[in-house]
């Protein structure tokens, strides 16, 4: 049986089309269709409802030491207010779960993981906690927001004042006030667009819901659906758990080296990844150059010899075009390598490309 | 509630058929295109190919999924609409102007639906 968020009855009163996802019942789509809320967030602002993300807090006198334990990134020179991508590992060096860490003081951490995985995350973050941390699995009583767009930032300054809004790209502000609703409100996001993620409890969520929409609707703010969430983030070239990683494929490759620090002393999954040494398939992006949608799951071929395998695939309609990644043998990953993906037994051309196929133009002043 | 055209035939797979003197055009009703979402990519047949009553003739793909969609006649492709290549799109906008294919020579045709019993199967489809 799967669970509801505390938005879903605003979900339903939206129209959205309702869908089961990682336990929950969410919208994957409102009446406007897929295309339309993908552009808003390109072009204005959209809102998601990702309250099945789960939350984890760390607290203690070695929180810190456990989460470079736990984690594959660095988190000792991290500044309170700073928050941190990273991956979580296995013994294996294969990844448990990718996440985000929120700094909220010296003892005190806030971790946000992905919904299919919190019960598995949660089980293997408690089982490896050192002596002076603990661990609270928090999801239960948090909803929230995700308010993404260029137009993002002007909706937050009707409601909060410049101090309660986080200036800077993975920065925190732990205590917004939203007309009486206590939020913790990060500039993160999962859309490669400019955009916020704003926790609040559970009770206040309908009514932080319709207070955001409300003022966003002059800017063009539109609700998005899951549709919308899943073409932005591979339009940006953002992995997806189950897709682009999981319990056998290594950080490295999913091309993650970025949140991993092998420089660190320890952390769990480490020897593993040094025994596995340099990785021989990497992930890579295809761009579609025949005609057609590459989709995860097709076999992607150099000639006769299959080299891989796609992990995820649609049409991006903001570039218009379609696109995939895929994890392909490190002997084909060079840029501009033409390759083929087998579709329902049809062969379409395709081209190595860099994974981030959008990048935001951030605004020259 | 999806729009149903009097004088349309339908298939229980959500393609509508109109028959214009022997030349059968085949296409996707209104309620295919509301489930399937914004189209953005169509492969059709070419001319003169031979389909199946029954079996897929074509795909349309979503920005979600690739959905294919099934010939309720057999025959041969005498016509295709070039323009839904170009502008998919057509099929969310107007499903009974976009055809995808003109079928001559029909030998076979599976027992169609008329519009009241299409409406019907489609309030069914919903529950």
């Amino acid at each position: 049986m799967e669970l509801k968020t505390p938005l879903y009855d605003v979900h339903v009163e939206e129209g959205g089309k309702i869908v089961p996802f990682a336990g929950y019942l969410l919208p994957v789509q409102y009446g406007t269709g897929v295309i339309k809320e993908h552009m808003a967030v390109r072009t204005a602002c959209g809102m998601f409802d990702v309250s099945h993300m789960g939350e984890v807090m760390f607290t203690g006198e070695t929180a810190l030491d456990t989460l470079n334990h736990l984690m594959t990134n660095d988190f000792t020179d991290m500044p309170v207010g700073k928050v941190r991508y990273s991956v979580m590992c296995n013994e294996n060096g294969g990844c448990i779960d990718d996440l985000i860490v929120y700094k909220f003081g010296e003892q005190e951490y806030f971790v946000v993981v992905n919904a299919a995985n919190k019960d598995k995350d949660y089980a293997h973050m408690a089982k490896n906690l050192l002596p002076g941390t603990s661990a609270e699995d928090i999801s239960d009583s948090m909803a929230e927001i995700a308010l993404q767009g260029p137009k993002a930032p002007d909706i937050l300054a009707e409601l909060l004042d410049e101090d309660s809004i986080p200036q800077k790209y993975y920065t925190v502000v732990r205590s917004a006030v939203i007309d009486g609703m206590d939020c913790i409100i990060s500039r993160t996001g999962y859309t490669g667009e400019l955009g916020y993620e704003i926790f609040t409890a559970n009770e206040n969520a309908a009514r932080l819901w319709k207070l955001l929409r409300e003022t966003g609707e002059k800017y063009g703010l539109i609700p998005c659906g899951l549709g919308a969430r899943d073409t932005l983030r591979l339009e940006a070239g953002m992995p997806l758990y189950g897709h682009e990683m999981d319990e056998v494929i290594s950080p490295f490759e999913a091309s993650l080296n970025f949140g991993v620090k092998m420089q660190k002393d320890d952390f769990i999954g480490k020897k593993a990844l040094i025994e596995r040494g340099e990785p021989k398939k990497i992930r890579v992006g295809l761009e579609v150059t025949g005609r057609g949608i590459v989709r995860e799951h097709q076999d992607v071929y150099a000639g006769d010899v299959k080299i891989g395998v796609t992990t995820s695939g649609t049409h991006c309609p903001y570039l218009g075009k379609a696109v995939a990644m895929a994890l392909v043998d490190v002997e084909y990953s060079a840029e501009g390598t033409e390759l083929e993906a087998d579709v329902r037994g049809r062969r379409i051309r395709c081209k190595v490309v860099p994974y981030v196929f959008y990048k935001r133009q951030k605004k020259t002043v | 509630m999806s729009n149903i055209l009097d004088g349309l035939k339908y298939s229980k797979t959500h393609e509508w058929v109109s028959d214009d003197d022997g030349l059968i055009s085949l296409g996707l009703t209104d309620f295919a295109q509301e489930e399937l979402g914004d189209i953005v990519f169509v492969n059709l047949p070419e001319e003169g190919d031979s389909i199946v009553a029954g079996e897929a003739f074509a795909d349309v793909e979503s920005v979600k999924a690739v959905s294919d969609v099934y010939s309720p006649v057999t025959g041969v492709v005498a016509q295709i609409n070039e323009e839904l290549l170009d502008n998919p799109a057509l099929i969310n906008e107007a499903p009974y102007d976009a055809w995808f294919v003109k079928v001559s020579d029909v030998e076979d045709s599976e027992d169609l639906l008329t519009a009241g019993e299409y409406a019907d199967f489609c309030k069914s489809e919903k529950e």
